[in-house]
């Protein structure tokens, strides 16, 4: 059975959303799906600075097994990449709460609210 | 409705990940991936490989029928127990199958085919064998009364593991030199696989299949799910049905060449096509230089023109990610090409096809 912390919002394309108290937002992977993808063993961060609208590419996981898109789970821009999750893919498996892996400024912090939350993403996750 | 081997159960209780796999309800893993494949490289793993099909050939015809049936000579086969390694061709030289074929006596042959091509593999012989009018009869024993279970158990320890649980079948395989059989009472030992380690593949009847499975993780070997088993026999350098060649490729184009007898006279299914079209392009590794992963599909750019991946992934011996390729004629081993991975060029080395076997890096 995943994680899926009650703290945390949820993007049916299995990212965590956490919103930091200056209305910046961290952003990972889910427990589920780093248990769907297998050991990671790739991690391509987005450029800081970047624009991007909601549900578009913004990273890639791989694993042994396959390559992944992250999406943004909210428009805005990029503002801080976790270097250290690029560099042991693997921290992302051993805890996907802990290894966040980029932080967003929102266009509109109020986007976050239309996420899921945790019994929201728990059942999307159940579902596959 | 995916269709279960009879290991199936025993999976789902090591809480295996499980998915579909040519039809199949197969392990993908059980854990982490990459521990499996350390466990096969450094000590002793096994697979259930029960999806895939043995057929038994039996009649006075086994010999001239597997002559003209595969791109590679029987001839070769002239010791008891002796396994041989073949693509089975179509009249155009593509390949319907790669297949081993295990001599047993001139009447009795074993071929162990791929899971997802069995049926089109035993449509195929049995019309051959009726066009050329020949007395074999072809039994598979995948399925029904007399099915057969089968476990790779693969690993510097794996010998001694299986001799642990079957210690009558030790003074029969205990010479077993590689890519041979031996049959021991209900239990058919051979010394072939899939990953570039020592080890056995064991055909057994299928009632007995979840007991011996139990007693070989009860002895220490490490259940081991498809996902390793494709990067082991990817580091091994060896051809995936499917991904490196189909029907739509030549065996010569594959990486087949050795497996491909065309120098003496002996006719078989393909020969002349694969005679007038040659070899056409080169089977190479790839070593991936930049930081990514490389993939089946991806397009590799050389001074002597486009090539493409066929297999990709991440080799766990190496740390780095490599590749199995057709690469244009004129490419050299240890040339540095560009891959494209999602619109961006990383640098690759080429290199032969093989990249670790009995637990070393070779490369």
């Amino acid at each position: 059975m995943s994680n899926v912390p009650a703290n945390l919002k949820y993007a049916a394309s299995h990212e965590w959303v956490l919103v930091n108290a200056d209305g910046s937002v961290t952003i990972g992977i889910t427990d589920h799906a780093q248990e769907a993808l297998g050991d990671l063993v790739f991690i391509e961060l987005p450029e800081t600075g970047a624009h991007y609208e909601k549900d578009k590419e913004i990273a890639v996981v791989e694993s042994v097994k396959a390559a992944a898109d992250v999406y943004a789970p909210i428009a805005g821009t990029v503002t801080e990449v976790n270097q250290d999750a690029a560099d042991a893919p693997e921290s992302v498996n051993a805890d996907a709460y802990a290894a966040w892996l980029f932080k967003m400024t929102p266009d509109n912090l109020a986007d976050v609210d239309a996420l899921l939350d945790a019994a929201g993403y728990q059942a999307v996750a159940d579902a596959g | 409705m995916l269709r279960k081997t009879v290991l199936n159960e025993m999976h789902r209780g090591l809480g295996a990940r499980m998915v579909d796999f040519g039809g199949w309800e197969m392990p993908v893993n059980y854990g982490s991936q990459i521990e499996e494949h350390h466990a096969v490289r450094r000590d002793a793993g096994m697979f259930d490989v029960s999806h895939m099909c043995p057929v038994d050939l039996t009649g006075p015809d086994c010999r001239p029928f597997l002559s003209r049936l595969v791109a590679n000579d029987v001839a070769k086969l002239t010791v008891s127990g002796k396994a041989l390694y073949s693509a089975m061709l179509n009249e155009a030289g593509g390949v319907i199958d790669d297949l081993i074929i295990y001599f047993l006596t001139d009447t009795r042959f074993r071929v162990v085919v791929n899971a997802g091509t069995a049926e089109k593999d035993l449509l195929w012989m049995r019309a051959k064998g009726a066009e050329w009018k020949m007395d074999v009869r072809i039994t598979q024993r995948r399925d029904g009364d007399n099915a057969l279970g089968m476990i790779a158990v693969q690993g510097p320890n794996a010998r001694a593991r299986v001799w642990q649980v079957l210690p009558q079948a030790k003074a029969a395989t205990a010479d077993l030199k590689p890519f041979f059989a031996a049959e021991v009472d209900q239990y058919f030992i051979a010394s072939t696989g899939y990953t570039g380690e020592d080890g056995f593949e064991i055909m057994i009847p299928a009632a007995e299949a979840q007991a011996i499975w139990q007693k070989l993780k009860d002895a220490g070997v490490a259940p081991c799910g498809l996902g390793a088993r494709d990067t082991l026999r990817l580091e091994a350098g060896m051809n995936l049905y499917g991904q490196d060649m189909d029907e739509t490729v030549s065996p010569l184009d594959a990486g087949l060449a050795w497996t491909v007898a065309l120098k003496d006279s002996r006719e078989f299914v393909g020969k002349s096509a694969l005679t007038a079209a040659g070899q056409q392009k080169q089977f190479l590794g790839l070593v991936l230089l930049d930081k990514g992963v490389l993939r089946g599909h991806q397009t590799v750019i050389t001074n002597h023109g486009n090539g493409e991946i066929t297999s990709g992934s991440f080799s766990p011996t190496l740390q780095q990610s490599i590749a199995l390729t057709r690469l244009p004629l004129g490419v050299q081993i240890g040339d540095e090409v560009e891959v494209d991975i999602r619109g961006k060029l990383l640098k690759a080395k080429v290199t032969k096809p093989v990249f670790a076997r009995n637990g070393k890096a070779v490369q």
